[in-house]
C-alpha cells in the first residue's frame, strides 16, 4: 500500500509538474528567442513605431496561442464544455476554473517576452526615438536649421550607431529611453506579481469551500476520460483476443474441449504441464492445409465482430467436470469421470 | 535508482519545512542572477539619476516578497486555518501567528538579498548620489566643457561618456560613493546578524516553551492534513471513475450473466479465459460497442456509482451429492 501511495503521488504530482515542465520550457524558449533575435531597427520615420511596438507585442501573442496549443487540458474543457447534458448535469464552475488555470498557465511565456523585450530597451528605443526633445542631450547646434520633416528623420536614425553622427547625444538619448522602458518593465513585472498575488493569496477569503468542489470535479473530469480509454483498451485487447481464439477454433472445426478432455487424463508432473500447453496453443491447427487456410481466410473473409458466449462457456463447463474431480482426490492417478454436484449460490452483501 | 529517489522523496514528504526553505534558497539565488545579469543603464541626468536608482533599489525586493508569498505552501494553509469558520473544530490564533511569521521570514530573505548586492555592488549608490558629491574634494573637475557642475556630476556614473577622457577625476568620485555605499552594505547585514543572533537567545526567556511545541506540532499538522486530504481526494477520484466507467460498460448489455467463479483447483487455462471475460464487462458485438461509444459522448452516466460498490459478492459453495463441502467461497 505504501509503494502504492509513492507511486501515485509521484504519478499525479508528475502530471502536475509535466504541465508545470512546459510551461517552464516555454518561458526559457522564449527568452531564448529573444537573445537570439537579431533586432534590427529600420531608422526610418515610418517604420520605426510598427517594428518596435509590433516587436513588443506579436510574440506574446504567438506564445500564449501556443501555450494553449501544447495544453493538453484544451481538448478536455471544449469535450466537456460541448457535450450534451444527458443524464448528467453540467456546472459552469467547473469550466471556468479549468479555463483560468489553463490561461494562467499560458500567460507566463508572454510575460516573460514582454518583460525581457522592455529591460533590453531597444524596442522601446526604436519606437520612440523620434518623440524626443533632442536639446536635452547635450550640443544640438546642428538641427537648429533643420525642416521639420528632416528634424524627425534625423531622430529616426539614433537607434542605429553606424547612421548617426554625434555619439554623445546619441549616447545619451539611447541610456535615457532605455531608462524609461527598463521602468516600465519593472512596473509591469511588478503588476503582474500583484495580480498573480492577489488572486493565489487573497482568494481563500472568499468561496474556499465552492473551490475545493471545483477542483475535485475538474480533476475528476480528465481521470475519467484516461479511464475510459484505459478500459477501453483493455477491452479491444481481449475482445481481439477471444475472437481470434473463436476464429481459429471455426477454421480447425475441432472441439477444444474433446482435445483437452483426453489430455486431461495425463496428470504427472510438469512436463506433462507443458505438452498440454503447447498442445493448446496449437489450437486445433496442426496441417499445413488448415494453417494455409487460416491465413488465407483472415484477409479474405474476417470474423464478425461478435463473440459466442456459449463456446466460452462450454469449454470452461466441461473442464470444470473434467478437473473438479483429480484435485479432490490429490495427486492420485484418478482418471476423470463424470461426477453429480449440487450447487447452489448464496449472495453476501459487502454493505 | 528507483530506491534512492523514494527516500528523497519520503525524506521531502515528512519535512515539508525543508521544502520551503530550499524554495527561498532558489529564490534568493535566482535574485542574485537577476542582478548580475539586469543591465543597469543609470540616466546620467541630474533630474533622473535619483529617481531611477532608487527604483531598481526597492521595487525588485517588492516583487520577490510577493513571490516569496505567492510560492510558500504555508500562506495557502494559514489563509485556510484563519477564514475558515468555527464548526466542530475550535480556532488557535496562536497558531495563525506561527504559520505567518514562519511566512514573512522566509519572505523577506531575497528581498535582503537584493539589497545587500546593490550595496556592495555599489553602481546604483553611485548613480543615485553622485549629484550630491561636493566636487571641491577631489581634483581634476573637467572645467572646458561648458556644462554647469550639476550635470557634470550626473555623469559620473557614465563611464564612457566623453568629458571624462584622461580623467582620474570620475574614478575618484566613483570610489568615494562605492565606499559609502559598501559600509552602508555591511552595516546593514551587521545589524541583520545580531538582530537573529539576539533574537535566537533571547526568545527562551519571553516565550513559554511548552506553548511553542505545541504551535509548532499544531501547524506541522494543518499542512501534512492538506496534504493527505488532497492525496486522498486524487486516489477516491481515480477509484470513483474506474468505478464508474465499468458501471457503464457493464449496463450496456441487455442481460448481465452472472459469471460463477470456479474452484480454485482448476487449471490455469481456464481462469485466462476467465479474466478476458470480466474485461470484456459483458460487451461483445461490435454494435455493441458502437452504442457504447455513441452514448459516451450523448448522454454521459450520471456520477452515481453506489450499484457497482455495493454489489453484493456472489460465494460460491459446491456439495457432492452426500452433502459434504468440497469448496465453498464463505
Amino acid at each position: 500500500m505504501d509503494k502504492f501511495r509513492m507511486m501515485f503521488q509521484f504519478l499525479q504530482s508528475n502530471q502536475e509538474s509535466f504541465m508545470n515542465g512546459i510551461c517552464g520550457i516555454m518561458a526559457l524558449a522564449s527568452a531564448q528567442m529573444y537573445s537570439a533575435f537579431e533586432f534590427s531597427c529600420p531608422c526610418m520615420p515610418e517604420y520605426n513605431y510598427t517594428y518596435g511596438i509590433g516587436l513588443l507585442v506579436i510574440p506574446p501573442i504567438w506564445f500564449f496561442l501556443l501555450g494553449f496549443v501544447l495544453n493538453n487540458n484544451v481538448s478536455v474543457l471544449a469535450e466537456e464544455w460541448k457535450r450534451p447534458t444527458g443524464s448528467r448535469t453540467k456546472d459552469p464552475t467547473i469550466l471556468r476554473y479549468m479555463f483560468c488555470s489553463i490561461t494562467q498557465r499560458s500567460l507566463i511565456a508572454p510575460a516573460l517576452w514582454v518583460s525581457v523585450t522592455l529591460m533590453d530597451g531597444k524596442s522601446f528605443l526604436c519606437a520612440f526615438s523620434i518623440n524626443l526633445d533632442i536639446e536635452k542631450f547635450g550640443n544640438s547646434s546642428f538641427v537648429k536649421g533643420m525642416s521639420e520633416t528632416e528634424k524627425i528623420r534625423l531622430l529616426a536614425r539614433i537607434p542605429c550607431k553606424d547612421l548617426f553622427e554625434n555619439q554623445e547625444i546619441r549616447v545619451a538619448a539611447t541610456r535615457y529611453i532605455k531608462c524609461i522602458s527598463q521602468a516600465c518593465g519593472w512596473i509591469f513585472l511588478l503588476m503582474m506579481t500583484f495580480t498573480a498575488f492577489l488572486i493565489r493569496a487573497i482568494r481563500p477569503c472568499f468561496t474556499q469551500a465552492a473551490f475545493l468542489k471545483t477542483k475535485y470535479w475538474s480533476h475528476y473530469i480528465d481521470i475519467e476520460r484516461k479511464m475510459f480509454d484505459e478500459t477501453c483498451k483493455e477491452h479491444a485487447k481481449s475482445f481481439a483476443k477471444v475472437c481470434i481464439h473463436q476464429y481459429f477454433e471455426n477454421i480447425s472445426g475441432e472441439m477444444q474441449s474433446l482435445h483437452r478432455h483426453r489430455s486431461g487424463q495425463d496428470d504427472s508432473g510438469d512436463e506433462g504441464e507443458d505438452k498440454r500447453s503447447d498442445e493448446d496453443k496449437l489450437l486445433g491447427i496442426r496441417a499445413q492445409d488448415d494453417m494455409n487456410k487460416v491465413l488465407w481466410n483472415w484477409h479474405t473473409c474476417k470474423p464478425a465482430l461478435a463473440l459466442r458466449k456459449d463456446q466460452m462457456d462450454g469449454e470452461n463447463s466441461s473442464k470444470l467436470n473434467g478437473k473438479i474431480n483429480e484435485g479432490f482426490n490429490g495427486f492420485a492417478n484418478g482418471h476423470a469421470h463424470e461426477t453429480k454436484k449440487r450447487e447452489w449460490a448464496v449472495y453476501y452483501s459487502k454493505v | 535508482l528507483m530506491e534512492r529517489l523514494k527516500l528523497v522523496l519520503q525524506y521531502f514528504q515528512s519535512n515539508s519545512e525543508s521544502i520551503s526553505n530550499g524554495i527561498c534558497i532558489v529564490l534568493a539565488l535566482v535574485s542574485v542572477k537577476l542582478y548580475t545579469s539586469f543591465d543597469f543603464n543609470c540616466p546620467c541626468l541630474p533630474q533622473y539619476n535619483k529617481l531611477y536608482s532608487l527604483g531598481v533599489m526597492t521595487v525588485p525586493p517588492i516583487i520577490f516578497f510577493f513571490l516569496g508569498v505567492l510560492v510558500n505552501r504555508h500562506t495557502g494553509v494559514m489563509m485556510d486555518e484563519w477564514m475558515r469558520p468555527v464548526g466542530n473544530r475550535s480556532k488557535n490564533p496562536a497558531v495563525v501567528k506561527y504559520l505567518f511569521s514562519a511566512m514573512l521570514q522566509r519572505a523577506l530573505l531575497a528581498p535582503m538579498v537584493w539589497i545587500l548586492v546593490t550595496l556592495l555592488d555599489g553602481k546604483i549608490f553611485i548613480c543615485a548620489f553622485s549629484v550630491s558629491v561636493d566636487p571641491g574634494l577631489f581634483s581634476g573637475v573637467p572645467n572646458n566643457t561648458g556644462l554647469d557642475v550639476i550635470r557634470i556630476m550626473a555623469k559620473v556614473p557614465c563611464k564612457e561618456d566623453v568629458i571624462f577622457q584622461n580623467s582620474s577625476f570620475r574614478k575618484a568620485v566613483s570610489r568615494y560613493v562605492r565606499c559609502y555605499s559598501q559600509a552602508v552594505g555591511w552595516s546593514i547585514l551587521l545589524f541583520l546578524i545580531i538582530l537573529g543572533a539576539m533574537g535566537r537567545l533571547i526568545k527562551p526567556c519571553f516565550e513559554d516553551h511548552a506553548a511553542f511545541l505545541q504551535t509548532r506540532y499544531w501547524s506541522n499538522y494543518l499542512d501534512v492534513e492538506q496534504k493527505l486530504f488532497d492525496e486522498t481526494c486524487v486516489l477516491h477520484a481515480r477509484d470513483f471513475a474506474r468505478k464508474c466507467v465499468v458501471q457503464f460498460f457493464e449496463d450496456m448489455t441487455e442481460d448481465s450473466i452472472l459469471h460463477l467463479p470456479h474452484p480454485p483447483f482448476i487449471s490455469n487455462v481456464s481462469e485466462r479465459w476467465e479474466e478476458e471475460e470480466e474485461r470484456l464487462h459483458g460487451v461483445t458485438r461490435q454494435e455493441q460497442m458502437d452504442q457504447l461509444l455513441n452514448k459516451w459522448y450523448y448522454g454521459k452516466p450520471e456520477l452515481d456509482v453506489t450499484r457497482i460498490a455495493h454489489r453484493p459478492r456472489p460465494c460460491v459453495t459446491w456439495q457432492d451429492p452426500g452433502g459434504r463441502t468440497l469448496y465453498s467461497d464463505v
